[in-house]
């Protein structure tokens, strides 16, 4: 409830509204206008080139031929080369198939397990719920590498898990986890945890509870309440979750790297970027690569904004 | 039908007297389970807090003995990793300060004017932290590899320190905008209002009660510029040449088994992290609440 005086109709009289003031009025909504632009120039212009630039440049150099191992400095000639996407989508296709893949089972499993875990917390949580909901984003104080590093180190093949496993006689000698598909989606679907569970948890947080109460005393059972009340509620929260984990999780390289280490099938389209760029220096192969991979999320993150908008909080309480 | 029928019509007698103690014990599982989750995410963490306490050469192995305070004691022993720590936090600083500043700006712009170009804008930063980190890195790679082959614009940006700093306030300032925009946007703007009814010049409408009210979202967007230049692996991986941060260092000493001060100042640096936040949380109950 912000209204100023002026909003509320008849609390000043039409004459009493002072004439000079309108002349003013308008002399300082253009003034505001212009310190609005000026505000925004430092921080807008340091957008367009540090970001919005290197996204032009990145889609030229895919349009562009030249690059390689024996090139002068990484030089490319601009000649609309369209067979830069052929040839990244005909010789790597399987590669984006399985980032999907890896990112779409990481992000079920991601749901699946943060869903209940925020539902518990936000409606039977109490006067914990906060303290609960810090102690899962605790452990991500710790750097994405330095995580990623430490399970390396845990599911070592004679390691802390399945070392005394094996000794015991439990697992077999060959027994792995490390380099299979398996490591990277289980270490996907560790770090982007937090990504699922945040608005979920919101989402959650929100509902009203009279509702569920309302539909109990409607002869709901507790599981027919949850199904009609509360994960319809909880519907926009499950969204920005796939969202928030598909979209980094598809780009995902380091547990690709760390967890996969090169095993067979283990390779995501991050990995192949950072290859083309940084070791066979083919530019322009990689940022097709690199446009390829940024367009199909962007579409997904459209629709994200299209439906819950772009000054959505979820976001931005996932983000803080 | 009749067979359909059958199984319920024998399960009835039994199933008051089954049913209650079947849902006293449904009760434990979402609580046992939410533990069950707090244990699995913070495992990894308490491996690397105890593991930093374990005798050994001076890699890292799975066999824990107890207990010694060596690793802590030459914490700085690894001239590499210092440098690369330095680094880290003089980026992360930088960064933080320069990404706030800008960002502010656009956030306190975006929250309280509008404007023509305000959708485009807000539009920009949605992307800003939308677009997969892989691609921002390779493009501003792309960016920077066009200014040393071609130099359109005289310009030649040698990979290193300068192209982190670029390449990490780049990626920040888009937060800082959307951490103050939220701050601004739950301003009651009557209160600036109030102050310039008692007489304060619209300077000093926005320093003593604006500026004061959006402070912790300024704050806030800071913290999370630092912690995240601090913590980016994949663009930095792409832009720093031979420069290391402490993420790039860690992962390029890993494939052969980690130093034991990895695990040191990977609990160091979690614990100021962790006090920080307890700090915000603490200060911002304190603090005017923005609804």
């Amino acid at each position: 409830m912000s209204q100023t005086t002026a909003d509320v109709p008849g609390l000043i009289p039409e004459g009493m509204e002072l004439p000079p003031a309108r002349k003013g009025e308008r002399a300082l909504a253009r003034r505001r206008r212009l310190a609005a632009y000026l505000l925004l120039f430092p921080g807008g212009l340091y957008l367009v080139i540090g970001f919005v630039v290197p996204l032009i440049i990145i889609v030229i150099t895919s349009l562009s031929s030249g690059g390689g191992l024996f090139s002068t400095g990484g030089a490319t000639t601009f000649t609309w080369e369209f067979s830069n996407y052929s040839t990244a989508f005909s010789e790597h296709w399987q590669i984006y198939v399985r980032s999907v893949m890896f990112a779409g089972i990481a992000t079920v499993i991601c749901i699946g397990l943060a869903y209940p875990m925020a539902y518990w917390i936000a409606f039977y949580g109490g006067k914990w719920k906060a303290t609960l909901f810090m102690l899962i984003l605790v452990p991500f104080f710790v750097s994405f590498v330095i995580r990623t590093v430490q399970w390396n180190f845990i599911l070592g093949t004679n390691g802390l898990l399945f070392g005394p496993l094996k000794n015991l006689g439990l697992l077999s000698e060959d027994f792995r986890v490390l380099k299979t598909p398996v490591a990277v989606i289980a270490g996907i679907t560790y770090n982007y945890m937090p990504f699922a569970a945040l608005p979920l948890y919101v989402a959650l947080e929100r509902i009203d509870r009279r509702l569920v109460e309302a539909a109990k005393d409607l002869y709901a059972s507790k599981p027919m309440a949850f199904r009609k009340v509360v994960l319809p509620l909880s519907v926009p929260g499950i969204f920005a979750a796939v969202i928030l984990t598909f979209v980094p999780a598809t780009g995902d390289y380091i547990n690709s790297v760390i967890l996969g280490g090169g095993g067979p099938g283990t390779t995501m389209i991050g990995v192949l970027i950072q290859s083309y760029f940084l070791v066979q220096h083919e530019y322009p192969i990689a940022a097709a690569l690199s446009v390829i991979l940024m367009v199909s999320m962007l579409v997904l993150a459209i629709a994200y904004a299209r439906v819950l908008g772009t000054e959505d909080d979820t976001i931005a309480a996932a983000a803080a | 039908m009749s067979t359909a029928v059958a199984p319920d019509v024998v399960s009835i007698p039994d199933s008051p007297a089954v049913r209650r103690p079947k849902k006293r014990w449904t009760r434990f599982i979402l609580p046992v389970f939410t533990i069950g989750m707090i244990v699995y995410l913070a495992f990894p963490v308490f491996v690397m807090i105890l593991y930093s306490f374990n005798i050994v050469e001076n890699r890292q192995v799975p066999e824990f003995t107890c207990c010694t305070l060596h690793w802590w004691r030459n914490i700085a022993a690894i001239p590499e990793l210092n440098d690369a720590l330095v680094t880290s936090v003089a980026i992360g600083l930088l960064t933080a300060t320069a990404a706030t500043i800008l960002g502010t700006f656009v956030g306190l712009v975006l929250g309280r004017y509008s404007f023509r170009g305000r959708g485009a804008t807000n539009f920009v930063i949605f992307l800003a932290i939308a677009v997969p980190e892989i691609v921002l890195g390779s493009s501003l790679l792309a960016m920077f590899v066009q200014l040393n082959s071609t130099k359109p614009v005289g310009l030649t940006a040698a990979l290193g320190f300068g192209t982190i700093l670029f390449s990490h306030i780049a990626f920040s300032i888009a937060f800082v905008a959307i951490t103050v925009r939220a701050r601004v946007q739950g301003l009651d703007l009557t209160l600036e209002e109030a102050a310039q009814d008692l007489y304060a010049n619209p300077r000093a409408a926005f320093f003593k009660v604006t500026f004061p009210l959006i402070l912790p979202g300024i704050v806030a967007g800071f913290l999370l510029a630092f912690v995240l230049s601090l913590d980016d692996f994949v663009i930095t991986n792409f832009v720093n040449g031979t420069r290391n941060t402490f993420p790039t260092w860690v992962y390029g000493v890993q494939k052969l088994g980690f130093p034991v001060q990895v695990n040191v100042w990977g609990t160091v640096l979690f614990t100021v992290g962790v006090a920080i936040a307890a700090i915000q949380v603490v200060r911002t109950r304190r603090s005017v609440s923005p609804s």
